[in-house]
């Protein structure tokens, strides 16, 4: 059963992999071990597969570095569920397929270790103490999300969804 | 129905009428990569299939993150970066030393007013300054406009921004700025456009300062209205719909200080003064030009700077560098004693020349001030001008710096050594008396009060 790791308001970039264990720093291959290394130490070494982040108020703010993204999808991270969440982050996990869910009730409900479990088809994170619905995502977000991320998407497709 | 800047920008690039909250697919004038991020720009290339970019002509490269190269690892990734711009034939290459990507991207003209710029780092958004809309993107995003020339962007709503009154001696566009963030917060214009009227007139060193710190607001843009770069359809309508305005009034402002680690937590220096700093950093895309180095030189000209202190002055392009080189500028801030980095980001994303120790304070001019940005996680940055940058370096405290610019040379020196005594010879920032951190932090906290914002502790 997943789990999830919780964190409150304005996560930066730098929080989720500092600047100093960028790849190009690090090499390709180490960065994700420093994901929280910070923040959460131990994180990198104790998540699991399909585990899931929860965050308050504009999670992932900060730099465009897309690697904090990477190391998360490196360590399997399952989805995001965040009160709100910083632009940029915000599109690279949709490019990186990563689902990233808005509800203003998880960082209040769930607690950290809590077992949970996304339904991302029907939009529901269940908990020990019941469900959360959560914001549907946009149609054009959705699309590629489903395809597995942005390139995976052109590459079966040839052109972005349409936008209507 | 009247549009705002990024309505009118976004419905001509796309072809349609968009309003804010509409998808839109734009083509892009240009795309801006900058070293840290080409391995993975370069994959997602290779995943989308495609072996060239699609206008080399409309691509501009950047060594300037971690530059020159500080370790063999890096050194690498610049090799590989050299060798894909020989490949593509991409002609706008800027190699390490040049300066900062957004620095030589505005100056040297390759911002389009009223187009579509994407760019690999967060501070995109400065190419607003000329009236372009820069919106910074991860690597995939980049290597898609990369193969594309175009990208999606949703239509943003606008913050307008206005200012009033003319800046007084000793205040500086930062200080409105870190005012603006202190109204608006770290996330008040997340998916926005923040529209700045008012400052078009403004040299454009200054409108960078503005149009790059919105990326501290969260926004998607920000454009300053008016500026003599702009054509004449690139104005707002008036009656356009905002979600928010903001007035400041210049005549007013106080020099602004940033209270670690939050860029929004921003106080009047005069709640800050005696503050003990170890290392002033005066440059970035947010003040490492020839105007930003001539105000600290006019605090530092004839002084030495306190000996407990390191100043790293990084210049934000080579221009600038030279432009400070011609008329005595640089020379005056090496005489003080600062440490002159070769022209770059420099140690503001804590990546590369003279980052910080655990516990150690820093006064900088550069965007953010997060844990662990410029160095040790333990360390602790505070934002503000470079005129209080100069002064912190002299007296190894953070003071106002009106007090320094208004006095006569033997009072200004009778200051600077109050100051210096005042400071005394402590150690570690973290186990001074002096260090008000916690005092501080609680003197911004009303303006921007959540109880869950203290996600380190």
């Amino acid at each position: 059963m997943p789990r999830a790791w919780v964190f409150g308001d304005d996560l930066d970039t730098d929080q989720i992999v500092p600047g100093r264990y960028a790849p190009f720093m690090v090499g390709q291959d180490k960065f994700h071990m420093y994901a929280f290394c910070d923040a959460r130490p131990g994180f990198a070494k104790d998540v699991r597969p399909g585990d899931i982040l929860i965050g308050g108020e504009n999670f992932g703010c900060g730099s465009s570095r897309e690697y904090a993204v990477a190391a998360l999808k490196t360590l399997g991270i399952g989805a995001i569920v965040a009160t709100s969440f910083a632009r940029i982050f915000f599109r690279n996990c949709i490019n990186l397929g990563i689902p990233v869910l808005e509800s203003s009730e998880a960082v209040e409900r769930v607690k950290d270790g809590d077992e949970v479990r996304l339904d991302a088809a029907n939009g529901i994170l269940h908990l020990p103490t019941g469900v959360i619905a959560l914001r549907p995502l946009a149609t054009f977000a959705k699309q590629i999300l489903d395809a597995g991320g942005v390139v995976a998407y052109l590459r079966a497709h040839g052109d972005f969804p349409s936008v209507g | 129905m009247s549009k705002t800047l990024a309505e009118k920008i976004l419905s001509r690039t796309s072809g349609r009428d968009v309003r804010a909250g509409d998808l839109a697919i734009v083509p892009v004038s240009r795309v801006m990569v900058h070293d840290s991020v080409i391995d993975a720009v370069m994959a997602g290339l290779r995943d989308l299939g495609k072996e060239r970019v699609w206008d080399k002509a409309k691509v501009c490269v950047f060594v300037d993150h971690a530059a020159p190269a500080p370790t063999p690892v890096v050194a690498d990734s610049h090799r590989v970066l050299r060798e894909w711009v020989r490949a593509q034939k991409i002609p706008t290459f800027y190699d390490a030393g040049e300066g900062v990507c957004h620095q030589i991207m505005v100056e040297e003209g390759y911002c389009e007013p009223g187009t579509v710029i994407v760019g690999s780092d967060s501070h995109s958004n400065s190419y607003g300054a000329v009236g372009a809309f820069g919106a910074g993107m991860g690597a995939t995003d980049v290597a898609v406009a990369l193969a594309l020339g175009r990208t999606w962007l949703r239509v943003p709503d606008s913050i307008k921004v206005s200012f009033t009154g003319t800046l007084r001696k000793g205040i500086t566009m930062k200080d409105a700025i870190m005012r603006v963030v202190r109204e608006i917060g770290t996330d008040g214009a997340r998916y926005a456009c923040v529209e700045f009227h008012g400052v078009g007139d403004l040299p454009q060193g200054d409108r960078i300062t503005l149009a790059g710190m919105t990326t501290e607001m969260g926004a998607k843009a920000g454009i300053v209205v008016g500026t003599p770069e702009a054509p004449d359809w690139l104005w707002p309508d008036p009656g356009a719909a905002y979600m928010r305005e903001v007035t400041i009034d210049l005549n007013t402002l106080e020099p602004q200080i940033a209270v670690p680690p939050r860029v929004d937590q921003v106080i009047d220096v005069s709640a800050a003064i005696g503050q003990p700093v170890d290392i002033v950093f005066l440059g970035s895309c947010t003040n490492g030009r020839l105007v930003d180095m001539q105000q600290a030189a006019s605090v530092l000209r004839g002084r030495r700077i306190d000996p407990r202190v390191r100043l790293e002055v990084v210049p934000a392009s080579r221009r600038q560098f030279e432009l400070a080189m011609q008329d005595g500028t640089m020379q005056i801030l090496s005489a003080a004693g600062a440490v002159i980095g070769s022209s770059g980001c420099g140690p503001c994303l804590g990546r590369t020349g003279g980052v910080l120790a655990g516990e150690e304070v820093c006064l900088s001019t550069a965007n953010r001030n997060y844990r662990g940005r410029m160095g040790s996680p333990n360390a602790n940055i505070y934002l503000g001008s470079p005129f209080v940058a100069a002064v912190a370096a002299l007296t190894g405290v953070i003071d106002d710096p009106r007090a320094y610019l208004e006095s006569s040379d033997r009072d200004f020196d009778a200051l600077v050594e109050r100051r210096r005594a005042e400071r005394g010879d402590r150690g570690a920032a973290s186990s001074r008396s002096g260090d008000r951190l916690e005092a501080l932090q609680m003197a911004a906290a009303p303006a921007r009060m959540r109880p869950q914002a203290e996600l380190d502790d």
